[in-house]
């Protein structure tokens, strides 16, 4: 270990983290399902608390005081995002339910407007279900082609084999920025410039990104970005899509009703611009304030802090695995977040979640919503620990020694 | 015991090392594939029927000790028995761990009963089960089951 963490500014933030002071079968909880989702820092909890029992009224609608405090609450919670990703402006922040509607929503409305027969959507081979299904549906209703870069056996896609599958057909690329299944870091930077050089447009899936490095959509150029507040500290039930203002204003709405015209008459309806052309319907008000307190808790905490702690989490766990005999890491990309995906010989990944649940760690065990990931490595499944910047290498060796366990009742 | 050791217990630990029938079988005349999409686990059944007994059974794939143990004690449990017998004992498994076991005819289920601790891990209820709504499906001739 060549950086370490002070103990005291550790204990600090965990502090912050209620739920990481409670037991789990008896003994400390230990949380490594953070790329699954982020345990929420209390000043989150306390926001939608003070917000439901003081400030409560809708948004964008009443002339009353409630509202209007509460649309000004709402509309400030954009522009911390926006500054969160630097986009130029509030416009290209729209709010969804979380990552997967902001993919189906570009799908639907980008999709199905621009695409046709016979153009090519290039996806990678790590990809979440929620940036594959999609897309397979759009190419059902135009008559699209699919293309996907395949995977190396460490995890990680090689910019020949992304470059070959570009043509003028390429209409869209969309890509994970972090693999959820595998931690890999793809060079986004890259992959939009190589698109951009065949004109087509790109989407990146920025679900595991957002929690563990400062993302600019500015100096990425990307057409779009997507993410969800649960796995940033924030609450459920609301994510992002981040769109160049320009495109998003010439796509079709994807759903309609209240909160997204300009008129109504039962002739004709004109649609406002984005964002509200995309925010129709009530939306998670509260969510969306607590959203931003989140992101405020993160970049108090720094992208410094975060990324020094969570590398040496990696590389602790990494080299503790390393050690030990029966025991693969899937993904070992030389780009990799703080993600541990891992195998244990003869042991099945759910026996592996039981064994760590009995010993008070919550890890995931399944296909990771990655069904394609799992096919690439010839496993069904694999057990996954993910590391946020709260958790410590004391927790590492209790996940070791968990699959020492397994090891000795399993095998 | 502790709740894991009642789940992991040492029969389920030693057919799950060494599963029994853990193979295709030469001529079956009944076949199911059941998977659990959650989790992975996939077993293909087949079983050969002759004169209203099961006379041969088999099954191959990959899932978590308690679907594989579940899996062998299993075809243990119903070779040699009739169709009827085996559609009984299922039911008596069934039970055992879907409705909190009232009802479930433990007599008939002998070593099985070593499954009862699954019951306190919920979401393990379907491994255990899994390769039963197989043999459900195998005998009444559905072809693929899935547990969602
Ligand atoms: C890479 C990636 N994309 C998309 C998603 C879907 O996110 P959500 O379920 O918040 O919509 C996830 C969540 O697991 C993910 O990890």
């Amino acid at each position: 270990m060549t950086v370490s963490i002070s103990s005291d500014d550790l204990n600090r933030i965990r502090a912050d983290f209620p739920v990481l002071s409670t037991t789990s079968s008896g003994v400390p909880l230990v949380y490594l399902d953070n790329a699954a989702t982020t345990q929420k820092p209390k000043c989150v909890a306390d926001r939608l608390y003070k917000f439901y029992t003081e400030e409560y009224g809708t948004i964008h609608r009443g002339v009353y005081q409630l509202s209007q405090q509460a649309t000004d609450f709402y509309e400030s919670s954009r522009e911390t995002v926006r500054g969160f990703l630097n986009a130029r402006s509030i416009s290209e922040v729209i709010f969804t339910k979380g990552t997967t509607e902001a993919i189906n929503l570009v799908a639907h409305s980008f999709g199905r407007a621009f695409l046709k027969a016979g153009d090519e959507i290039v996806i990678s081979g790590m990809e979440h279900h929620a940036n594959i299904v999609p897309w397979q549906q759009v190419c059902e209703f135009t008559g699209a082609v699919l293309r996907v870069v395949p995977l190396q056996d460490d995890g990680s896609i090689l910019m020949s084999d992304f470059q070959s599958l570009l043509s003028d057909r390429t209409k869209l690329v969309s890509m994970v920025h972090v693999s959820n299944a595998l931690g890999t870091v793809n060079p986004v930077s890259e992959i939009v410039k190589l698109a951009h050089g065949v004109g087509a447009k790109v989407l990146i899936d920025g679900a595991q990104a957002v929690s563990h490095f400062q993302v600019d959509v500015q100096s990425l150029d990307c057409d779009f970005y997507v993410f969800s507040s649960h796995k940033l500290y924030g609450p459920t039930g609301v994510g992002v899509l981040y769109g160049k203002e320009d495109l998003l204003n010439r796509m079709p709405p994807y759903q309609t009703g209240g909160d997204m015209i300009e008129s109504v008459t039962f002739e004709k309806t004109t649609f406002a611009k984005a964002p509200a052309r995309f925010e129709a319907g009530t939306p998670a008000i509260a969510e969306v304030i607590g959203f931003a307190e989140a992101i405020r808790y993160v970049q108090t905490i720094g992208f410094d802090f975060i990324q020094k702690q969570e590398s040496l989490l990696l590389a602790y766990a990494t080299e503790q695995f390393e050690k030990l005999s029966g025991v693969t890491i899937i993904g070992t990309a030389s780009e990799k977040a703080s993600v541990l995906s891992f195998a244990i010989d003869g042991v099945h990944p759910h026996d592996i979640g039981t064994v760590m649940d009995d010993l008070g760690i919550a890890i995931r065990a399944g296909h990771h919503c990655a069904q394609p990931v799992m096919k690439r490595f010839g496993v069904p499944a694999t057990a996954r620990a993910s590391f946020a910047f709260y958790n410590t290498t004391e927790e590492i060796d209790r996940l070791v020694a968990g699959v020492k366990r397994c090891q000795e009742l399993l095998t | 015991m502790s709740r894991l050791e009642q789940l992991y217990q040492d029969m389920i630990l030693e057919h799950n090392k060494h599963p029994r029938h853990f193979e295709a079988i030469e001529n079956p005349t009944h076949t199911a594939f059941g998977k659990n999409p959650l989790c992975g686990d996939e077993y293909h059944l087949s079983v050969e029927i002759n004169d209203n007994v099961l006379s041969s059974i088999g099954f191959q794939g990959s899932g978590c000790a308690i679907s594989k143990s579940s899996a062998s004690m299993m075809t243990e449990l119903v070779l040699g028995k009739t169709v009827q017998e085996a559609l009984l004992i299922k039911d008596a498994f069934l039970t055992l761990l879907m409705q909190e076991g009232v009802g479930a005819d433990r007599a008939l289920l002998g070593k099985l009963m070593v499954f009862e601790g699954v019951k306190k891990y919920p979401i393990r209820v379907k491994c255990a089960t899994l390769i039963w709504r197989a043999l459900e499906a195998a005998l009444e001739g559905v072809v693929e089951i899935s547990t969602e």
